[in-house]
């Protein structure tokens, strides 16, 4: 069963109207500017923010495993001691010290997104399975989707397509909309950058595209990877050689959004220090352009 | 929601005039006139005990308007002061009369000054002060209340609205614009021809109060008559031409208007503004006045102006302008004994209503209630304040019209939902079509505009009876013993011991101020009875009555409650971790909270991060707040008032929750000393941490219906509603939580200071959400860095 580290009830820009999105944990690429660094890993993690923690020692009077001590720089852990009973969490009374990480019943899930039907409803929202990447749990994100189908949800999957065709095509029979990462289209440079050549990506993309699914396409645009003249052609011209009706890109500007969690996680963020910059207004601009000589609308944000 | 985005087609903005006016309207300050002080002090002197009381009061209604100074500016179209220049706030030293003290303090306060001249102090303290001397309405009801009122009152138990000020919180219905005062005298001269003195023990009294009524009119009429003199001498004095054709064109407008009903747009305005002018000038009732649904009753002028050629768009944009400067030429008159805390605003409260149902429960908004949102985004005036009403006939684009306004993060529109507030009115016994014409004024309090008298009394501090209940009757900010001996919660065995004790001091406190209630509305309807109001508002003329005895179809008190966060957050922590939990004790958490949590970090902490708070669609609390609220309105709802009526809970706060919460020692919740308690309904600071959907459910819970008004804060910072889909997913979260049975909410779109202090206190700001790049977030849950990353962008307005 996969682990959901996170629920957001008021989700404003994963898919149309107010949506709830579930954070499945656990991917296969592993993107240097990721934003969510504790959706990696599939097992629960600790996060620990040091700037919230009082150094009350709650968490090390409470542990039967002798994993944590104070030190100078904050509570450290020693992560081979960990049995994972996370009551450490438990009594830290500023949340310094928390686990991501949680199995759910399907019941249990249910109940919190039942609680926003009417939000839903009201504002053609839906739900957004996110991650993490949900096709790397593709059963459980296939029962999801199709308990949700059950209770009416519009249904949407933010994904990289990075997983078989046929997994793929399952997917896209039980969800209304996918969320689609698009990240480069060099395949050197991707794996380069994500871990994981595009080839599978891109031929993915091209199905569900021929199928007639509906998707959005999102591009995070960072300076020093991808916003350069050339990729942002190739993209474009990809993208208006498939069968695609929505024909809408997403810009997202880089931010190292990912550093804070990384710290929480005890992880480094993009440890080569590979150079990636926020793109300036100007290279947004030009990406639109870019975009629109293809008759592709890109906007920036979303 | 699919619909496109249409906005209303915004004319070129502010015209020359209006931005002439408008900037002697933002930079005139506020003074003080003495005026009318003066004029009532010379007559009452004359005439008190010469007549009866309602005649007294007329006449020196007339006396004022036929002997203050007349004012009309270069550039008006609509004309009128309440002082003799704009800006210059009356006093009223029959209800409260300020000391020389008071006035010095006024005139040179840092924050929120009233200018007055040392010869004007030295006139007040020679000829006014001394003449009132022990007949104002504070001190008749200062040397009435018990010693135990007067001790809860000064500890910040509840707070007394009367006392200072003349009930305010009503508004007009159309009627004004279908009869002018000639017809209304005559309407009141059948009324005295038909008094039947054989049959009816009332009707000398009836006789005095419809005279009143009449000469109430004349002096109005006369009023007008005034701006129209000085208009035409005006004209004749003029050399601009066309200067010279508005002046005259105001003269017959103000001989016309409110002695007949008004026959176009110009002169609907203009009638409004009198009847505005004389129900302050008259008494200075809280709110001021309110037009109320004046989108609705100014339309088939517009329309008819429009269809016959004599309007254009931009004429009557620039008359309703000239009225929103008027109203914001009238400061809010001061208080005595002043407090920053309790007088910090010029603000008046006139609370425009826009949009809403007509009488058939059709969508109202039109034409006009556009043109109103431009106004009030060209203009950025303090006043008037503006709320649009959101039913479920309400058409989407004008709900996204409001929220574009509301995006500029001025705090209005406030949004109000006529389906529940209709059902609230009818619900105390009003008429459906009544309460369809009904709506809100002031703060959130809804009323049958027109129709009703409803009276507001004062706040009740519900965190700090819990306070009280949890030392056994003492009040531990002041050590005084102010409440009952309800026990030691020390050996309480329960929760519901707790609860009950708790009950118990509110309904204490509850009576304790009911019983003073009631004794200042008969003060109120002794000496200070309203003959002009209630030639507005039915039945007064029918029934002979004042407004203030009885007269109104409708009679309402209310005591408003606020801290319904704080408590309820302060009563699970109670709950959970003494009683459920046994993390702590009894004696534990009240040592800690009596030391203000001082080297208790630890468990405040735990407390704040561990325990159901009000707010996050979590029943553990939200079923203390249903029970709590179920409770106030049990305690407070159904007791007669002195006239006629009953009395109702309210829920509202307007700033008082920083009063109480100065006055409010540490509560469980982990609340430190003397910060603000939450305001109205909504979740106390920081209390709610899952975002609007989870506050507007937990909201939900409580039946609106069974109060008069209850209030909800939300912020959004702007980054949350930059785009056209952000805003429609925004306009549809006031769609659910009006489904949901919400009453009202407003928006607080914040600013990078607000940022910055979140930054400093994150404790308070745990509910701000800011957009990052393709996803929103909380803004406490990023680091530092990021913080300041989102405090840069908000700045430049850039995604």
């Amino acid at each position: 069963m996969a682990l959901i580290f996170d629920i957001k009830r008021y989700s404003v820009n994963d898919g149309p109207g107010i949506r709830t999105t579930i954070f499945l944990k656990g991917c296969p690429l592993r993107c240097v500017w990721c934003h969510n660094p504790e959706g990696l890993d599939t097992k629960p993690q600790r996060m620990y923010t040091k700037s919230k923690c009082i150094g009350c020692k709650s968490c090390i009077e409470v542990c039967k495993h002798d994993v944590l001590t104070l030190t100078s720089d904050g509570i450290k852990a020693d992560e081979s001691k960990c049995v994972l009973c996370q009551q450490c969490a438990d009594v830290c009374p500023s949340l310094a010290m928390k686990f991501g990480g949680k199995e759910w019943k399907m019941d249990e899930l249910m109940s919190v997104i039942e609680k926003e039907r009417q939000v839903m409803e009201d504002s053609g929202g839906g739900v957004t399975i996110c991650g993490g990447e949900p096709l790397m749990h593709s059963q459980y994100t296939l029962e999801l989707l199709q308990e949700l189908k059950k209770r009416r949800f519009h249904r949407a999957v933010d994904t990289t397509l990075f997983s078989s065709a046929k997994i793929v095509a399952e997917i896209a029979a039980n969800c209304e909309l996918f969320l689609v990462d698009l990240k480069l289209m060099d395949s050197e440079r991707h794996k380069f950058f994500t871990g994981v050549p595009n080839e599978t990506i891109l031929a993915n993309i091209r199905m569900i595209a021929e199928n007639g699914c509906d998707f959005f396409v999102r591009i995070p645009l960072i300076e020093g990877v991808n916003a350069d003249d050339r990729n942002i052609d190739e993209s474009a011209r990809f993208l208006s050689s498939i069968p695609w009706k929505r024909k809408v890109v997403n810009l997202l500007p880089y931010h190292d959004i990912g550093k804070g969690k990384h710290e929480k996680l005890g992880t480094q963020y993009n440890p080569d220090s590979i150079p990636m910059a926020a793109p300036s207004q100007e290279t947004q601009q030009r990406c639109v352009a870019q975009f629109e000589q293809y008759g592709i609308k890109a906007t920036i944000g979303g | 929601m699919n619909f496109p985005i249409k906005y209303p087609e915004n004319n070129g903005g502010m015209n020359e005039r209006i931005k002439r006016l408008h900037e002697q309207s933002l930079n005139t300050p506020a003074t003080l006139t003495i005026e009318r002080a003066l004029i009532e002090t010379a007559f009452y002197k004359e005439n008190e005990g010469k007549m009866p009381i309602a005649v007294l009061r007329a006449r020196n209604f007339y006396e004022i308007c036929k002997k203050k100074t007349i004012y009309i500016g270069d550039d008006e179209l609509i004309v009128g002061e309440r002082g003799p220049v704009p800006k210059a706030v009356p006093t009223f030293p029959e209800l409260t009369c300020h000391s020389v003290e008071d006035l010095h303090v006024l005139n040179t306060r840092e924050l929120q000054p009233y200018y007055i001249s040392q010869e004007d102090i030295d006139t007040y303290e020679r000829v006014v002060i001394p003449f009132w001397k022990g007949k104002t309405q504070r001190e008749r009801i200062f040397n009435h209340v018990s010693k135990e009122w007067e001790e809860a009152y000064h500890n910040g138990v509840f707070t007394e609205f009367m006392e200072q000020r003349a009930a305010g919180h009503t508004a007009m219905d159309g009627k004004m614009y279908h009869r002018g005062l000639l017809d209304v005298k005559q309407i009141i001269a059948d009324e005295i021809a038909s008094l039947d003195y054989i049959n009816d023990p009332q009707a000398t009294d009836k006789e005095h109060e419809l005279t009143a009524m009449s000469i109430s009119c004349d002096a109005a009429i006369l009023f007008a008559e005034r701006h129209a003199e000085l208009a035409e001498q005006k004209a004749r004095e003029c050399s601009n031409p066309e200067r010279k054709a508005e002046l005259e064109k105001i003269a017959e407008v103000c001989r016309w208007v409110p002695a007949h009903a008004p026959r176009d747009m110009w002169e609907a305005i203009q009638m409004y503004w009198f009847v505005h002018l004389g129900t302050v000038t008259e008494l200075n009732g809280w709110d001021s006045m309110n037009p109320g649904h004046i989108d609705q009753h100014l339309r088939p002028f517009y329309e008819k102006g429009i269809e016959n050629g004599t309007l254009t768009r931009d004429k009557a944009k620039e008359l309703l302008s000239c009225l929103w400067i008027k109203f914001n030429n009238q400061p809010a008159p001061p208080k005595v004994g002043i407090t920053a805390l309790e007088s910090g605003t010029y603000n008046d409260f006139t609370n425009i209503n826009i949009g809403g149902i007509d009488k058939e429960g059709n969508d109202a908004s039109n034409e006009l209630s556009y043109m109103i949102l431009e106004i009030q985004e060209e203009l950025h005036e303090l006043q008037p304040g503006l709320s649009i009403h959101i039913s479920k006939v309400t058409n989407d684009d004008f709900l996204l019209a409001g929220c574009r306004v509301i995006r500029e993060g001025n705090g209005y529109p406030s949004v109000f939902n006529p389906d529940v507030y209709v059902q609230e009115l009818v619900r105390q016994g009003k008429s459906l079509e009544d309460a369809r014409e009904g709506g809100c004024s002031g703060c959130i309090e809804v009323g049958a505009f027109g129709k009703e008298a409803y009276l507001l009394t004062g706040y009740l501090n519900t965190p700090k009876i819990l306070e009280i209940t949890l030392h056994n009757g003492v009040d531990p900010n002041s050590g005084k013993k102010l409440g009952l001996e309800t026990g030691d919660p020390r050996n309480f065995k329960t929760y519901e011991e707790l609860y009950d004790a708790w009950k118990k001091q509110m309904v204490y406190f509850v009576n304790m101020k009911l019983a003073v209630n009631n004794y200042i509305e008969r003060m109120f309807s002794l000496y200070a009875p309203a003959t002009f109001l209630s030639l507005f508002i039915d039945d007064c003329i029918k029934n002979g009555k004042d407004y203030y005895s009885g007269g109104a179809r409708y009679n309402t008190q209310y005591i408003q409650c606020t801290g319904l966060g704080t408590i309820t957050d302060s009563l699970s922590t109670i709950k959970k971790h003494v009683f459920e939990d046994k993390r702590y004790t009894m004696d534990e958490l009240l040592k800690a909270v009596d030391k203000n949590f001082e080297g208790e970090e630890k468990m405040r902490l735990y407390i704040r991060n561990h325990t159901p708070f009000f707010g996050n669609d979590d029943d553990a609390a939200d079923d203390i707040a249903v029970r709590v609220y179920n409770d106030l309105v049990g305690a407070i709802e159904g007791h007669p008032n002195t006239r006629g009526g009953k009395t109702y809970l309210n829920m509202l706060s307007t700033t008082c929750h920083n009063y109480f919460g100065s006055v409010c020692c540490a509560t469980p919740n982990g609340r430190l000393a003397h910060f603000a308690i939450s305001d109205g309904t909504s979740p106390s600071h920081g209390g709610d941490s899952n975002g609007p959907t989870c506050v507007i459910k937990s909201l939900g819970k409580l039946d609106h219906t069974k109060s008069g008004g209850t209030l909800l804060n939300l912020r959004f910072v702007p980054k949350l509603l930059q785009r056209d889909d952000d805003l429609k997913k925004f306009a549809s979260l006031i769609r659910t939580y009006f489904a949901y049975g919400g009453h009202h909410v407003q928006f607080n779109i914040v600013d990078t200071q607000t940022l910055l202090d979140a930054q400093a206190n994150p404790d308070d700001y745990k509910d701000l959400l800011v957009r990052m790049a393709g996803y929103s977030d909380y803004f406490n849950d990023m680091n530092l860095q990021l913080q300041n990353e989102v405090i840069a962008r908000t700045e430049n307005d850039e995604l």
